[in-house]
């Protein structure tokens, strides 16, 4: 294969999921329903700090409708002193997240949930659990976790040698960074801080679970894994894996925060106790109270640098909120950081820091876009102050093959300098700008992930294609993977049919995340199609009674190669798909990998904007994504990953944030007040392919998902300085910021 | 929990006595917009709903022959939008009906529902109060007539007495050379809450104001009638000097609240801010440019 060749790979092809989800007959979790369901319901921590003193759930027991009810009690303990990890989680931490064990540590954490013959009845059950609650002091903020006096929240946590809010650390580090510092001409050393951020996806956490009276549980729900629900829900309930079939729903949206469950082992225990299928939907307040967000941080940032602008050394410090549960991205933050630069000293330091907001959740790059910020928006006073492109500083210590990264890793062929080289090239960075705009470039890196795939290739009786695999599809990897499948086997797309197992219909397959899915799983598809081929080719030599290394498969069909080239007229796919049963039976088959090769993935964005000095608003007039994406096996899908990426990064740029009021309550839990961008705040997002492809894949395909959001906080917030001359080191930019800021600036003058 | 009953009268006869007979549990439902999500919110749990979308009075715009506008109070916005002259006379009070929400909210929303829901930052009220709108209401009691600046009296409260229905408003003629705009502040471009909410009413004659009106809203507890503002702008050519002093008078204006959609600061800055940004727009098309 390659890229003059191609013929489907490489193509926009018509999506899958298209004509479902512009129609409305997509199934998405809420859509299942079941004769006899009864509904599930969540009672709520009204607290942000309290010890559970007792729970006593006799009244609603006894209340007409209700069938079940489920507290911490039901759900099984996984001992705080016994690390149990499961993925990027540690099952410790998922049984107190899912029911509040001994604390409840945020408001809206589960306390208890409710099943009854209807929404309303659970709801008003719900209210007749009596819960005798410690109120304990309240930490939100970073600093307000790691002040002297600070509330504890767990006390099996310390840090050097004291109880703490500080529950893990991860450094790197390279070469000799006071040394490195010495030798530098600028040194800049600023504070940032970062607001936690909510994935954003618009269908809320729904399942349906019926345990039927063999004990058996099916899943259907919404999610970013089946076998990590699966997995979950066996070990948070004790039913064997085996006996849990879990069965994915179309997903409307996850970036992250479907990694993990909330309701799944809930409505298991609510429909094992009683005997009926349970259906939980989460309402949006709930989404907002209870599930993801990603950290926020704060972070010190250090950059020494020569005058002609070699970084001598870099330094960054990390502090992530991980919300009442430990388990913040700091890998993410300290590990992406610094990634696209080659720096002789380099180190990078986080911490892990627990407080009474809700457990965070992998969030599209995560930890990575907090690393990059701070680091780029340095680098940009960097630029500044030896009076160099800021593309230039950049491109001058760029990270390309050979360069060993601060984080580790000595990286093969890659594409960063190229994404610096097309940014200075295109015409977005040479358009002329007006009174109050700007301009601001940032770069950045996400690891991109292999890991465990299965896929089973069959041919149907008429020379069809079915591909199944087990992977949630949240960025167009059925799309993907009919290409490729298509290509290999030399026949129109529109043959393959690629749909997604659930966990009795194919093999383990790790979580959708980390940029991994078209990755890891072409992987797979490519084997089992290959072997197919064999399989097709074989059928062949035994028809034609010629030895099987003397058949070639091309376009579609079996040839005779070699001294029997030309003997026989072809066998297309449909004839030997026909004709299965003369030899051998059944033509299929699967594959099972723990892929490796995923390399890393590099980006530079270039934002235009301009600010409305009166009112502090920004609008983000022109925005390009320039990107290594390896192979872009579908353009359109990596296209709408670069620039849904984007937007989400100008969102967490100017606008979102969680308002906590005094109580250590979310204020703000909907969409009217937690300010996601819409759709007429955004220009349309430019992009701009750079295909290295990966050489450790067999078509080059590197992660496309997760770097597009990284480069973007800085992208915006370099813009905003080059319009109006004042430097932000906190997010968001939102307008009375920008007002207050401005106004200050003036009177400094 | 209740059962809600649900009705919709043809006339206005039929609504006031379901209405007033339904007592203090009993809603009016326009286009919803606002009642519905209170109901899903569990913030209101009616006992009777009376929808008034049938009552032609409520319905129906009517250009009286002195150039005057009487509009139902339930008319939506999009059918105000499209209505042949009412944009033309009034531009201001239609953008601030039509800035509520979207596409989908347009065919819905109505300027009653708007101002009886009482919401300090209802965008479609400032206008209304700078254009001296007045709503006629029917109660038990019989009808009246209310200044739309006196049907606030507080957040969610409304001068309306138990039983009575807002029926229409009936906008004045105006002279030629007047119009009128509306601007509003919001972090985003749609979808969002006032922060701020401007409406300027301008007579403008041989480029000198010769009338003008201001209304602002979201910067205290209700929408408010600038009288300041107006005196600071009649007389003059809408000159620097005007226009600071009109600015000035609304930032003084401003009794805010510090919370999540804005700050204290921010909105009085803004308050003046906006005055003149709609000033500006109001005069140009009294100006007929
Ligand atoms: C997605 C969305 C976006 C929105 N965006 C905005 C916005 O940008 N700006 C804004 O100002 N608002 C906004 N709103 C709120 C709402 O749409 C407006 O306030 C709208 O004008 C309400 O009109 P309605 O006809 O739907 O009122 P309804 O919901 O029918 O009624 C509102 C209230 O007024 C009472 N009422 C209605 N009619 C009468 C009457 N004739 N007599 C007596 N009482 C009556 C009702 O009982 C209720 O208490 C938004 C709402 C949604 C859902």
């Amino acid at each position: 294969m390659s890229e003059t060749t191609n013929k489907w790979i490489g193509q926009n092809t018509i999506r899958p999921d298209g004509a479902p989800k512009v129609t409305g007959s997509a199934a998405f979790a809420a859509d299942t329903n079941m004769p006899g369901m009864i509904w599930g319901s969540v009672l709520r921590s009204p607290h942000a700090h309290a010890r559970i003193k007792s729970i006593d759930t006799s009244k609603a027991e006894a209340h007409p409708g209700v069938k079940a009810v489920v507290t911490a009690a039901d759900i099984v303990d996984f001992p705080v002193d016994t690390p149990f990890p499961l993925g990027i989680q540690d099952m410790r931490w998922m049984c107190r997240n899912v029911m509040a064990r001994e604390k409840a540590l945020f408001h809206g954490h589960p306390v208890a949930a409710v099943a009854a013959t209807s929404e309303a009845i659970a709801a008003e059950a719900c209210k007749l659990i009596e819960v005798d609650y410690e109120v304990l002091p309240h930490a939100i903020e970073i600093d307000d976790a790691l002040a002297p006096d600070a509330p504890i929240l767990h006390d099996f946590i310390e840090f050097e040698g004291k109880p703490s809010n500080i529950a893990g650390t991860l450094e790197h580090t390279k070469g000799d960074i006071e040394a490195g510092f010495a030798e530098a001409d600028v040194i800049i050393e600023r504070d940032f801080t970062t607001r936690p951020v909510h994935q954003g996806y618009i269908e809320p956490h729904a399942c349906l679970v019926s345990v039927a009276a063999d004990g058996k549980a099916t899943i259907w729900s919404s999610s970013q894994g089946q076998f990590m629900v699966r997995a979950m829900t066996g070990l948070l309930t004790g039913i064997p894996q085996s006996d849990i079939r879990a069965i994915p729903a179309e997903i409307g949206g996850g970036f992250g925060g479907k990694t993990i469950v909330y309701l799944e082992p809930l409505a298991t225990i609510l429909s094992k106790k009683s005997g009926r299928p349970v259906k939980m939907v989460m309402t949006r307040e709930e989404v907002m109270r209870a599930s993801g967000p990603t950290s926020g941080s704060k972070s010190t940032i250090k950059i020494g640098a020569k005058k002609d602008g070699t970084i001598t050394a870099a330094e960054g410090i990390y502090w992530l909120q991980a919300g009442g549960l430990p388990g913040s991205p700091i890998r993410g933050a300290v590990g992406c950081a610094l990634a696209p630069y080659d720096i002789p000293n380099g180190r990078t330091f986080g911490y892990d820091v627990v407080s009474n907001r809700s457990k965070v959740a992998a969030y599209r790059a995560p930890g990575a876009p907090i690393g990059a910020f701070g680091i780029e928006c340095v680098l940009d006073e960097i630029a500044e102050e030896l009076g160099m492109d800021p593309l230039d500083l950049r491109l001058k210590n760029a990270a390309k093959e050979g360069t060993q990264a601060v984080h580790g890793p000595t990286y093969p062929l890659m594409g960063y300098v190229e994404s610096l080289e097309a940014a200075k090239a295109h015409d977005h960075y040479k358009a002329p700008l007006g009174p109050n705009q700007g301009r601001g470039v940032a770069s950045g890196f996400w690891f991109n992930a292999g890991g465990e795939s299965s896929a089973q290739v069959n041919i149907t009786e008429d020379g069809n294609v079915v591909v199944t695999t087990g992977h949630p599809d949240i960025g167009g990897s059925r799309a993907g993977i009919a290409n490729i499948c298509a290509e290999l086997l030399g026949i129109d797309y529109r043959r393959v049919s690629v749909l997604i197992g659930d966990t009795a219909t194919i093999g383990f397959s790790n979580l959708t995340g980390g940029s991994r899915v078209l990755f890891a799983s072409s992987i797979v598809v490519t084997e089992s199609t290959n072997n197919v081929i064999g399989t097709l080719c074989a059928l062949a030599a035994k028809i034609w009674d010629i030895d099987p290394e003397a058949v070639i498969w091309e376009d579609g069909e079996a040839r005779p190669a070699g001294a029997n080239a030309g003997q026989f007229p072809p066998l297309t796919l449909e004839e030997l798909a026909a004709r299965a049963n003369e030899s051998g039976g059944p033509i299929g088959a699967g594959a099972q990998i723990n892929t490796t090769g995923a390399e890393g993935g590099f980006g530079t964005h270039i934002c235009d904007v301009e600010v409305d000095p009166e009112l502090g608003t920004v609008q983000v007039l022109r925005y390009t994504v320039l990107q290594d994406v390896g192979r872009a096996v579908h353009p359109s899908y990596v296209e709408g990953q670069m620039q849904g990426g984007a937007v989400q990064a100008i969102g967490w740029a100017l606008n979102e944030e969680y308002i906590y009021n005094k109580n250590g309550h979310v204020d703000n839990p909907g969409f009217l007040d937690y300010r996601m961008p819409v759709a007429s705040d955004m220009p349309m997002i430019d992009t701009h392919i750079i295909e290295i492809p990966n050489p450790k894949h067999p078509q080059g395909v590197r992660g496309v998902g997760e770097v597009p959001l990284v480069p973007g906080l800085a992208a915006v917030r370099n813009a905003i300085h080059d319009a109006v001359g004042v430097r932000f080191n906190d997010l968001p930019m939102s307008p009375p910021v920008v007002l207050d800021a401005l106004d200050m600036a003036e009177a400094a003058e | 929990m209740t059962d809600t009953q649900y009705m919709a009268p043809q006339t206005l006869d039929e609504a006031v006595t379901a209405f007033a007979a339904g007592g203090e549990a009993a809603r009016i439902l326009a286009g919803g917009t606002d009642l519905l999500v209170q109901m899903g919110a569990g913030m209101v749990n009616p006992g009777v709903i009376v929808d008034v979308k049938k009552i032609t009075e409520l319905n129906s715009i009517e250009e009286t022959a002195d150039g005057g506008f009487v509009v139902g109070a339930a008319v939506a916005g999009a059918v105000l939008e499209e209505h042949p002259t009412f944009g033309k006379v009034w531009p201001g009070v239609l953008e601030g009906l039509n800035l509520i929400g979207s596409t989908q909210i347009q065919g819905r929303a109505s300027l009653g529902g708007n101002l009886c829901n009482g919401s300090p930052a209802a965008d479609g009220v400032p206008a209304m109060v700078a254009a001296g709108a007045v709503l006629t209401v029917q109660g038990p009691n019989g009808r009246r007539d209310i200044p739309v600046k006196d049907v606030p009296t507080g957040p969610g409260k409304t001068s309306l007495a138990p039983g009575e229905i807002a029926v229409c408003f009936t906008f004045p003629p105006r002279p030629a050379g007047s119009s009128d705009a509306y601007l509003r502040m919001i972090p985003r471009t749609e979808m969002d809450i006032a922060v701020v909410g401007v409406g300027v009413n301008l007579t403008m004659k041989d480029g000198v104001c010769t009338d003008a009106s201001v209304g602002l809203g979201a910067v205290a507890p209700t929408v408010l009638l600038v009288e300041d503002a107006a005196k600071a702008l009649i007389g003059s050519k809408l000159d620097a000097a005007a226009l600071d002093a009109a600015a000035a008078a609304c930032s003084a204006a401003c009794n805010p609240i510090d919370d999540k959609r804005g700050t204290i600061a921010y909105r009085t800055k803004v308050a003046g801010v906006l005055l003149k940004r709609t000033a500006a727009i109001a005069a140009k098309r009294a100006a007929g440019v």
